[in-house]
C-alpha cells in the first residue's frame, strides 16, 4: 500500500480531476494560488522564515561493528541544512582505515558467523522487526530526511517512510524463500546449485533518497545472509546512521551492517578497491560508476552493480488527453526537485498536441508550489547542495545559449539556500547539451517529434538507458514503444512506480544489473554446482 | 544426449568396474603392453618426433565477417603451429581494430535492423539444431582440425567434445522458445510485466585450450537470446572456430550474426572489448587478461562483462577414500587436456592417514601416463599448445624443485620437436610454494598432506580463485561440510570434469564474474526490461 503512494497520489489526480478529491500533487498548487501562506516559484518571500524540524541529532559517528565510534583520524566533516547552506551537525569522517576496520568486521560477522549460520527465518524475523521499529520512528526519520535533504516533508513522512518500511517487509519475505535448482543430469549423476551469500558487500549510495535506496542496497543483501559495509553520500550522512541504530535494536549481530559516512575519493575507493570486499553495488553518477568498476577490475575483480544516471525520455503521442499527460510529465521531471536518475528529463511531445502541451506544461510549472520544504503544500524544496545548484544553473545557461526558448523559470529563487525555479524550455533539438546531459534539477526540455519510427530513433540516441515514460491509449502504440525502447523499464501512463517487486536498472550507461524484485538478490548470491555420481538411479 | 557425460563417464565407468576397460585408463595399459605408442619414461622420442600427417585440409583462414570469408583490412597474416612441431599449419587473417570495426557495423546491423532478433525464437531454435546436425556431420574433419591446431588427443576432440559441442547447441536451441519473463505482482493498480530482451552485440573472446567447446558456451546461449556476436578467438586455434561459423550459415544464420575474427588480443582482442558500439562481453582466459578487458569495458561503454578465468582447485581426498579410486580420478583431474584446463584439480590435498600409499600410486600412474603424437589411438597426453606456455610450465617446475618440493617423477621435455612435458608429479608442496599459488596449466601435480577438515577447508580456500573443487569420501557429513564450507563455484563429489549442458560454471572471487552453461546462462545475454501500465478498475491486483 505504501509502496504506491507515490504514483497513486498522481493517478488519482489525473482520474479525477474534476472531482472534490484533493490529491496531494494537484492540490498543492491550488491551495498556494489561494491561501497565499506559500508563495510559488515567483516570488520569494516564503523562504525566509523557516521552520525549525522537530528532531534531535543523535548519531553523527561511524558504526563498526555495532558500535558509534569517531573516525580513526578524528576527523569530522559538516552536513548542512539545504534550506539555508547552514550546518546541521558534524559528522566523522571516514578514510581508508576506517574502511579497513569497518570491512573487517563485516568479514568476521560473515566468516565467524553467526549472520549466515542463522537460519533464514531467523533473518527474516530481523528485517520484519526493523521495519517495524521504522514504522515507530517515522516522524523523526521523515523529518531528519527533509532536514538533510531538502524533500518535501509530506513526500519524506508520506511516500517514502511507508516505501521504506514496505521494502523491509518485502526482503523479509524472500530472506526464506531463495531456492537453489536440482538440475537435469545427461549421466548418472546427481546435480543441485546452492544460491550462497556472496559474502562482505560493499554498498555506495546517493544523496537524492538516502533512505530509499539504503532499503534497496541493505534490504536484499541482509536477506540473502551477507554482511554489508555502506557508505553512505557526504551530503546526507544521518539517516542512515539513524536506522542502522534501530537495526541493532531489531538484533542484527554486530559487524553484520557497518556504516562509514565519508567522500567518494577516499572512503567509496577504499571500499570499491578492497581486497577482502566480495561484491560492490553502487548507485550515483555514470562517470563515478565507471571510476568504481575500473577499482574493482584493478583490485580483486569484485562483481559490481551499477545504477547510474539517466536522460528518460517521456513520449507524449498524439492521441494522449493533454491535460492528464501534462501533469505526468510535469511529475516525471520535477518530483524530488528533479533530482531523480530516472527523471523524464526529455518531453517528446507529437507535433499535433505540442502547442496547447507547452502552454500547460509551462502553466502547470508556474503553480508549482517551492518553499521551505518542511511547510504543508510545498511541492518544491531545495536542490541538495551548493555544487548541484550551481551546475543547475550552468545548464539552464547552457539552455539559453543554445537557443531553446526559456518559458518560464531559470533563475534562483530567494537569496539563501538553494532553491532553483521550476523551468521550462521549449523548442529543444537533440543536439544541446540541455538534451543530453543529465541536469539533475527542475529543468524541463520539451521536444517536439512527428511520428513514432522518429520517436524512437531520438529517444534511444543516447548513451543513457535507464526509464521511459509512454503516453498513449493506443495499444499498439503502446507495445510499439516498449519494444523498441531501450531502458530497462518502461512507464506506460504512468511514472516513477517504484513497487518492490518491479526491477529497476539501465541499459547502456545507465548501469548493470537489476535492483528490487526476484532480479535484485542475484546481485548478493553466489552459484555453487554440486555435482554426485549416482549408483544405480532410479531414474535420470 | 549421452556426449556431454562421456568425459565423466568414461571415468566413473572405468572406476566402478575398474576390470573393464574404459578408454580413458585403457590408454595406459595398451601402451604399456602393445608398445604402439611409448610411455614418457622411456625413449619417445622416436613417436613424438615424427608425427603423422592429418587427413584434413585447413579451407578457411579468413576472418568471416557479415556472412562473408575476407581478408584483414591491413592484409596482415599470422602463422598457426602444429604443438606436435611447431610447424606452420597455416596462414590466418590477422584480425585488428579496423577488422573489429567492421565485424561490429556488421553485427549491429544484424541486430538493429534484423531478421535475426525479428525471427520467431522458434526459427532461431530450427537454425541451431540444424547446426547441430552439421557438427554431427563433420565430427572427423572437425575434431581432426582441432587435434591438429590444438595437440590435444584425437580420441578426446572426436569421441568427448565433438559429441559434447552438438550436445550444447542442441541444449540452447531448446532454451530459445523458453525464455519467459514475469508479470509481476503489483503494489497498486498497475498491471506489471518484465519483457526478458537480448541485449545486442555480443563480443566474445574465447582461448585456445578448448577451441570448439568455448565456442559453443559463448555462441550458443547469445544466439539463443537473440543477440549478434562478433567473436575473437585464440591466436593459437584460430582454425574449427572458422569451420563451424561456415557450418552455422549453411544452417540458415543470416549474414552479419555471428562474424569471427582472427587475432591477437592486445589488438583485436581489446578493440573488441573497448567497442562502443558492444553492448556485452563475454572472456575466457587468465585472470590478469580478465582484469584489463573489465577495465576496458569501464573506461568505454560500462558494457556488462562476464568473465571465466583462472583457477587453482582443490582436490581433497579424505581418510576414508578408496585410495585406487583416489588415485585415478586425482590424475583425471590434473592431467586432462594436458593440464591445460582452467578448473584442472591442481592442488591433490591427501589426508595424512592415506598419503603415502596414495603418493605411491599417483606417482605410479603418471609414469603409466602415455604421451605421444594426440593421432595416434591410445595416446593419453598430446604436447603442451605452445612454446610460451612449454617454457612457463618447465620454469614452474624448476620452481617447485627449487623452493624444495620432492619431484617423484617427470620434470622434463619428451623428445627433441614440439612441446611435450613429462606427466610430472610433486610431493611434499606447501602453500607458499608458487606451484601450490600460481596456475600452471601443464601436467604437473602437486600433492599436499593435510590433518583435519577444518584445517583443509581453511588451505584450500586460502586462494585468489574460486573456480572448481573435488571431493572424495564415502562419508555423508564430511561431503555435506566440504560443499558448503569451500568457495568455489563447482565441488564435484567422488567425480570430477563432468561437462552436462545444464550444471553452470564459473567462478567465486577471482575466478570470475557469472555462470556459464545451465539455466544460469541466460541472464548474461539478455536485458530485463519492466512494463509498467496503470489499470482502470482492476477486477484483482
Amino acid at each position: 500500500m505504501a509502496a504506491r503512494r507515490i504514483s497513486s497520489l498522481l493517478t488519482r489526480s489525473l482520474s479525477a480531476s474534476s472531482s472534490a478529491s484533493a490529491s496531494l500533487l494537484s492540490s498543492l498548487g491550488t491551495n498556494s494560488c489561494r491561501n497565499g501562506s506559500i508563495k510559488r516559484c515567483s516570488t520569494a518571500a516564503a523562504l525566509e522564515e523557516l521552520i525549525f524540524p522537530p528532531v534531535q541529532i543523535s548519531y553523527t559517528q561511524n558504526l563498526i561493528d555495532g558500535k558509534f565510534v569517531d573516525a580513526a583520524s578524528g576527523k569530522t566533516f559538516p552536513t548542512y541544512d539545504p534550506r539555508t547552506g547552514e550546518v546541521i551537525a558534524r559528522v566523522a569522517e571516514g578514510d581508508a582505515e576506517d574502511i579497513n576496520r569497518a570491512v573487517a568486521a563485516a568479514r568476521k560477522a560473515f566468516d565467524e558467523g553467526p549472520w549466515p549460520k542463522m537460519s533464514p527465518y531467523e533473518r527474516s524475523r530481523i528485517l520484519l522487526r526493523f521495519a517495524d521499529l521504522v514504522e515507530k520512528h517515522s516522524e523523526e526519520l521523515a523529518a531528519l530526511e527533509t532536514w538533510n535533504n531538502g524533500k518535501p516533508h509530506e513526500q519524506a513522512a508520506k511516500s517514502e517512510l511507508p516505501l521504506l518500511i514496505r521494502l523491509f517487509h518485502y526482503y523479509a519475505g524472500w530472506a526464506d524463500k531463495i531456492h537453489g535448482l536440482t538440475v537435469p543430469a545427461d549421466g548418472p549423476h546427481h546435480v543441485q546449485t546452492l544460491h550462497e551469500p556472496i559474502g562482505v558487500a560493499g554498498q555506495i549510495i546517493p544523496w537524492n533518497f538516502p533512505l530509499i535506496m539504503f532499503a534497496w542496497k541493505v534490504g536484499p543483501a541482509l536477506a540473502c545472509g551477507n554482511t554489508i559495509v555502506l557508505k553512505t553520500a557526504e551530503q546526507t550522512p544521518l539517516t542512515a546512521l539513524y536506522v542502522a541504530k534501530l537495526f541493532h535494536e531489531a538484533g542484527l549481530p554486530p559487524g553484520v551492517l557497518n556504516v562509514v559516512s565519508g567522500y567518494g575519493p577516499t572512503a567509496g575507493a577504499a571500499l570499491a578497491g578492497h581486497m577482502d570486499v566480495d561484491k560492490v553495488a553502487f548507485t550515483g553518477s555514470t562517470d563515478t560508476g565507471k571510476i568504481v568498476l575500473e577499482l574493482a577490475a584493478k583490485s580483486n575483480l569484485k562483481p559490481v552493480t551499477l545504477e547510474l544516471g539517466g536522460k528518460s525520455p517521456f513520449i507524449v503521442c498524439e492521441d494522449a488527453d493533454i491535460d492528464k499527460a501534462v501533469e505526468l510529465a510535469h511529475f516525471a521531471l520535477f518530483f524530488n526537485q528533479g533530482q531523480c536518475c530516472c527523471a523524464g528529463s526529455r518531453t517528446f511531445v507529437h507535433e499535433r498536441v505540442y502547442d496547447e502541451f507547452l502552454e500547460k506544461a509551462k502553466a502547470r510549472a508556474l503553480k508549482r508550489v517551492v518553499g521551505d520544504p518542511f511547510k504543508k503544500g510545498v511541492e518544491q524544496g531545495p536542490q541538495i547542495d551548493s555544487e548541484q545548484f550551481e551546475k543547475v544553473l550552468r545548464y539552464i545557461r547552457s539552455g539559453i545559449e543554445s537557443n531553446a526558448t526559456l518559458e518560464c523559470g531559470g533563475d534562483r529563487l530567494g537569496t539563501r539556500g538553494y532553491f532553483i525555479q521550476p523551468t521550462v524550455f521549449s523548442n529543444v533539438t537533440d543536439d544541446m547539451l540541455i538534451a543530453k546531459d543529465e541536469i539533475f534539477g527542475p529543468v524541463q526540455s520539451i521536444l517536439k517529434f512527428k511520428d513514432l519510427d522518429e520517436v524512437i530513433r531520438r529517444a534511444n540516441a543516447t548513451r543513457y538507458g535507464l526509464a521511459a515514460g509512454v503516453f498513449t491509449q493506443n495499444m499498439d502504440t503502446a507495445n510499439t514503444l516498449t519494444r523498441a525502447l531501450r531502458t530497462g523499464t518502461v512507464w506506460v501512463n504512468c511514472f516513477d512506480v517504484f513497487d518492490a517487486a518491479i526491477p529497476f536498472g539501465g541499459y547502456k550507461m545507465s548501469g548493470i544489473g537489476r535492483e528490487k524484485g526476484i532480479y535484485s538478490l542475484h546481485n548478493y548470491l553466489q552459484v555453487k554446482a554440486v555435482v554426485t555420481p549416482l549408483k544405480n538411479p532410479a531414474w535420470l | 544426449m549421452a556426449a556431454a557425460s562421456r568425459i565423466s563417464r568414461l571415468l566413473s565407468r572405468s572406476l566402478a568396474s575398474s576390470s573393464s576397460s574404459s578408454a580413458l585408463l585403457s590408454k595406459g595399459r595398451i601402451s604399456g603392453v602393445g608398445r604402439v605408442v611409448s610411455c614418457y619414461s622411456t625413449t619417445a622420442a622416436a613417436a613424438v618426433d615424427n608425427p603423422s600427417t592429418p587427413s584434413v585440409k585447413v579451407n578457411y583462414t579468413q576472418l568471416l565477417i557479415n556472412g562473408n570469408f575476407v581478408d584483414s583490412a591491413s592484409g596482415k597474416t599470422f602463422p598457426t603451429l602444429d604443438p606436435r612441431t611447431g610447424d606452420v599449419i597455416a596462414h590466418v587473417a590477422e584480425g585488428d581494430a579496423e577488422d573489429i570495426n567492421r565485424a561490429v557495423s556488421a553485427a549491429r546491423k544484424a541486430f538493429d535492423e534484423g531478421p535475426w532478433p525479428k525471427m520467431t525464437a522458434y526459427e532461431r531454435s530450427m537454425v541451431l539444431f540444424r547446426f547441430a546436425d552439421l557438427i554431427d556431420k563433420h565430427t572427423e574433419e572437425l575434431a581432426t582440425l582441432e587435434t591438429w591446431d590444438n595437440g590435444k588427443t584425437y580420441e578426446q576432440a572426436a569421441k568427448i567434445e565433438l559429441p559434447m559441442i552438438s550436445r550444447l547447441i542442441r541444449y540452447y536451441a531448446g532454451w530459445a522458445d523458453k525464455i519467459h519473463g514475469l508479470t509481476v505482482p503489483a503494489d497498486s493498480p498497475h498491471l506489471v510485466q518484465t519483457i526478458h530482451e537480448p541485449i545486442g552485440v555480443a563480443g566474445q573472446i574465447i582461448p585456445w585450450n578448448f577451441p570448439l567447446l568455448m565456442f559453443a558456451w559463448k555462441v550458443g546461449p547469445a544466439l539463443a537470446c537473440g543477440n549478434t556476436i562478433v567473436l575473437k578467438t585464440a591466436e593459437q586455434t584460430p582454425l574449427s572456430a572458422l569451420y563451424v561459423a561456415k557450418l552455422l550459415h549453411e544452417a540458415g544464420l543470416p549474414p552479419g550474426v555471428l562474424n569471427v575474427v582472427s587475432g591477437f588480443g592486445p589488438t583485436a582482442g581489446a578493440a573488441l572489448a573497448s567497442h562502443m558500439e558492444v553492448d556485452k562481453l563475454a572472456f575466457t582466459g587468465s585472470t590478469q587478461t580478465g582484469k584489463v578487458v573489465l577495465e576496458l569495458a569501464a573506461k568505454s561503454n560500462l558494457k556488462p562483462v562476464t568473465l571465466e578465468l583462472g583457477g587453482k582447485s582443490p582436490f581433497i581426498v579424505c581418510k576414508d577414500a578408496d585410495v585406487d579410486k583416489a588415485v585415478e580420478l586425482a590424475h583425471f583431474a590434473l592431467f586432462f587436456n594436458q593440464g591445460q584446463c582452467c578448473c584442472a584439480g591442481s592442488r591433490t590435498y591427501v589426508h595424512e592417514n592415506v598419503y603415502d600409499e596414495f603418493l605411491e600410486k599417483a606417482k605410479a600412474r603418471a609414469l603409466k601416463r602415455s604421451v605421444g603424437d594426440p593421432f595416434m589411438a591410445g595416446i593419453e597426453q598430446g604436447p603442451q599448445i605452445d612454446s610460451e606456455q612449454f617454457e612457463k610450465i618447465l620454469r614452474y617446475i624448476r620452481s617447485g624443485v627449487d623452493s624444495g618440493a620432492t619431484l617423484e617423477t617427470g620434470g622434463e621435455r619428451i623428445g627433441s620437436r614440439g612441446y611435450y612435458i613429462q606427466p610430472t608429479v610433486f610431493s611434499n608442496v606447501k602453500e607458499d610454494m608458487l606451484i601450490a599459488k600460481d596456475e600452471i596449466f601443464g601436467p604437473v601435480q602437486s600433492i599436499l598432506k593435510f590433518k583435519d577438515i577444518d584445517e583443509v577447508i581453511r588451505r584450500a580456500n586460502t586462494s585468489t580463485y574460486g573456480l572448481a573443487a573435488g571431493v572424495f569420501t564415502q562419508d555423508i557429513d564430511t561431503a555435506n561440510t566440504l560443499t558448503r564450507a569451500l568457495k568455489v563455484g563447482t565441488v564435484w563429489v567422488n567425480c570430477y570434469d563432468v561437462f552436462d549442458a545444464a550444471i553452470p560454471f564459473g567462478g567465486y572471487k577471482m575466478s570470475g564474474q557469472g555462470r556459464e552453461k545451465g539455466i544460469h546462462c541466460l541472464s548474461n545475454y539478455l536485458q530485463v526490461k519492466a512494463i509498467v501500465t496503470s489499470l482502470k478498475n482492476p477486477t484483482w491486483i
